[in-house]
């Protein structure tokens, strides 16, 4: 049986599991895209699923003020529009983040996208959001530039945005709605005054698609961030990705609300859920639809340093950085070669995807086999290279006779932090099999013998025998291997009750 | 008439931003307003600007000590509930 990744050439031919001829593939996201938008995002780690096993990005901390509150923020922490909620980041002036950038670049090369996102709106402190853009192009004009906003101050920066080749902007959108705007968002800043309610809601609301519409009219690309709120916008985020996307958004990321009583937000004191994993799976396949969806945010914290998924901010704490000699002009050269070899490799794939694609067995004659849930544990390079025990975050993924599609990543940390989504005390080792829900395969590279044996018996196959394997040939290999066992036969009941719910 | 700043201000700076007199400076442990520089923004805005944008409720005392935003007023939640949901949390 020949089974390809998808490719983007057969959208025809899409299974069961997936809704829309348009749902894209870990590789086909940008499938649709105009090449000059895909050339664009080819190696940034945020954009592209496959460019975040290779290239990496750090955040830096120099915008404190917000203009607007969202019920899932407590401003004692970092914003979580795009931040983990209860993180406080290392403030900086535009000056130190300068440095720090520069120092991370030099030693991580793979770095190469530098953001603002926080801890409060980057558009609502212009000054030290812009001279830290302005310092970085002179000084680092390697390093892509982004930023990250509610939308509120948007229109009034985009002017501003494009003279910095400040090409990727994400903008918070999690409703077009004030109704539903005024149970997100309790108050903005705006024309000196608070403004309370669906008042407020609707002026925001109003900023951001019109700064979505000016961005898009200058040329600069948007990705539209989605915070998922049962009960609140889940279904109506639909819509929402319906308009973004009319109006020239390239990209639609939903991601899960994060919400905790020991977080202090209101959704977390009153107790408002956040999404199971599935739910997000659903509304995501849902807005695929629509849209070419993003699955493989991190929500990574304001300050976050590394490959997505990790965070090496340690590393390069300000008294760290001070003690550091840094020759940039260096540090450059050596950066260019090492991208080169990066995108080399990533063409390399591509062309390979290609060639199985136009290989691939007619519709007909594929097994009409069912859809599997399998998970792996990676730390980057795109391989199966690490050990279950370590794993922080699982990446997700769907196979199918059609191929191999990334679905999601499920963080381990964030079902075990007790309350009412798990017992008291639970461990971290059932909180990574709670995480792996649905899953009927994991793929590491080492695991212990007692995980083993709780995986097996919660339904889900450990595998440790394709360490250092490229992802998703692993996968498809595995695939097969249940094919040829008989267990594609029928759906065990651990999934079908999922499926059901 | 001067308005100021105490101690459960978390230094996010937006007040000082938005301030027409300057009156707001970074100190340890956290931002301060210069009573002799501060109008109360009489001449400027309707409302004070640095307490209608700070995020933190009480953060902000008017002339005679009282909260510019009382409890509950900016997140939405009902005082009883978060000290509720706190000592749920320290009995754990
Ligand atoms: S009341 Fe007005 S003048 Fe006084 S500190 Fe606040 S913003 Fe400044
Ligand atoms: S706006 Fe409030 S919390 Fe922020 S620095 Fe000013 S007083 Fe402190």
């Amino acid at each position: 049986m020949e089974l390809n990744v998808i490719g983007q050439d057969d959208h025809q031919d899409t299974g069961s599991s997936c809704s829309s001829g348009s749902c894209g593939s870990s590789n086909d996201q940008m499938g649709h895209l105009p090449q000059e938008i895909k050339d664009k995002v080819k190696n940034h780690p945020c954009y592209s699923e496959e460019a975040h096993h290779y290239f990496a990005r750090m955040h830096v901390a120099v915008a404190p003020a917000c203009n607007i509150q969202c019920h899932y923020c407590n401003r004692k922490y970092d914003c979580s529009n795009e931040s983990r909620p209860g993180v406080v980041s290392e403030l900086l002036t535009p000056e130190e983040a300068v440095m720090k950038t520069k120092a991370v670049a030099a030693n991580i090369p793979q770095m190469t996208v530098l953001g603002i996102a926080g801890p409060g709106d980057p558009l609502a402190n212009p000054e030290r959001t812009f001279s830290t853009f302005r310092m970085l192009s002179e000084q680092a004009p390697d390093i892509k530039l982004c930023v990250s906003t509610n939308g509120l101050a948007l229109p009034d920066a985009v002017e501003e945005l494009s003279k910095h080749n400040i090409d990727h902007v994400t903008i918070t959108i999690n409703t077009v709605d004030p109704e539903i705007g005024a149970k997100i968002y309790p108050w903005i800043y705006w024309n000196n005054k608070r403004i309370h309610g669906v008042k407020g809601a609707k002026i925001l609301i109003q900023q951001q698609q019109k700064g979505l519409e000016m961005l898009v009219a200058k040329g600069i690309l948007v990705k539209v961030n989605s915070v998922m709120i049962p009960g609140v916008n889940d279904e109506h985020l639909k819509e929402v990705s319906r308009i973004v996307k009319s109006k020239g958004a390239f990209l639609h990321n939903v991601m899960p609300l994060i919400s905790e009583a020991e977080h202090g937000t209101f959704y977390g004191v009153m107790g408002q859920r956040g999404p199971e994993p599935e739910e997000l799976q659903d509304l995501q396949d849902a807005c695929a639809g629509d849209m070419n969806m993003m699955r493989h945010c991190r929500q990574c914290r304001a300050d976050a340093v590394g490959l997505l998924g990790e965070d090496r901010g340690e590393e390069f704490t300000m008294d760290k950085i001070a003690a550091m000699d840094i020759d940039y002009d260096a540090a450059m050269k050596k950066r260019a070669v090492i991208h080169q070899g990066i995108l080399e490799e990533l063409d390399e794939k591509e062309a390979k995807r290609a060639r199985l694609a136009s290989a691939s067995v007619p519709a007909a004659a594929k097994p009409d086999t069912r859809p599997v849930l399998m998970a792996v544990a990676t730390s980057g390079g795109g391989l199966i290279n690490q050990h279950f025990g370590h794993a922080t975050e699982f990446l997700v993924y769907e196979v199918s006779p059609n191929g191999v599609r990334f679905i999601s990543h499920r963080k381990v940390d964030q079902y075990c932090i007790g309350g009412d989504t798990c017992g008291e005390k639970e461990s971290a080792l059932s909180g990574s099999i709670r995480a792996l829900k649905g899953c009927e395969a994991v793929l590491c590279s080492k695991i212990g013998y007692e995980p083993w044996s709780l995986l097996e018996d919660a339904g889900i196959q450990p595998n440790g025998e394709h360490a250092m394997e490229p992802i998703e040939e692993a996968i498809l290999a595995v695939y097969e291997e249940m094919r040829v066992d008989g267990r594609l036969d029928a759906t065990p009941a651990h999934v079908a009750e999922l499926a059901k719910a | 008439m001067a308005l100021s700043i105490v101690d459960s201000c978390v230094n996010c700076w937006a007040c000082y931003d938005v301030c027409p007199s300057e009156a707001i400076y970074e100190s340890k442990p956290h931002f301060k307003i210069n009573a002799r520089k501060c109008t109360e923004c009489e001449g400027d805005y309707d409302q004070p600007q640095c307490a209608s944008i700070c995020p933190i409720e009480e953060a902000i005392l008017d002339a005679s000590g009282a909260p510019m935003n009382a409890l509950g007023t900016l997140t939405g939640i009902p005082p009883e509930k978060m000290a509720e949901a706190m000592r749920e949390i320290q009995s754990r």
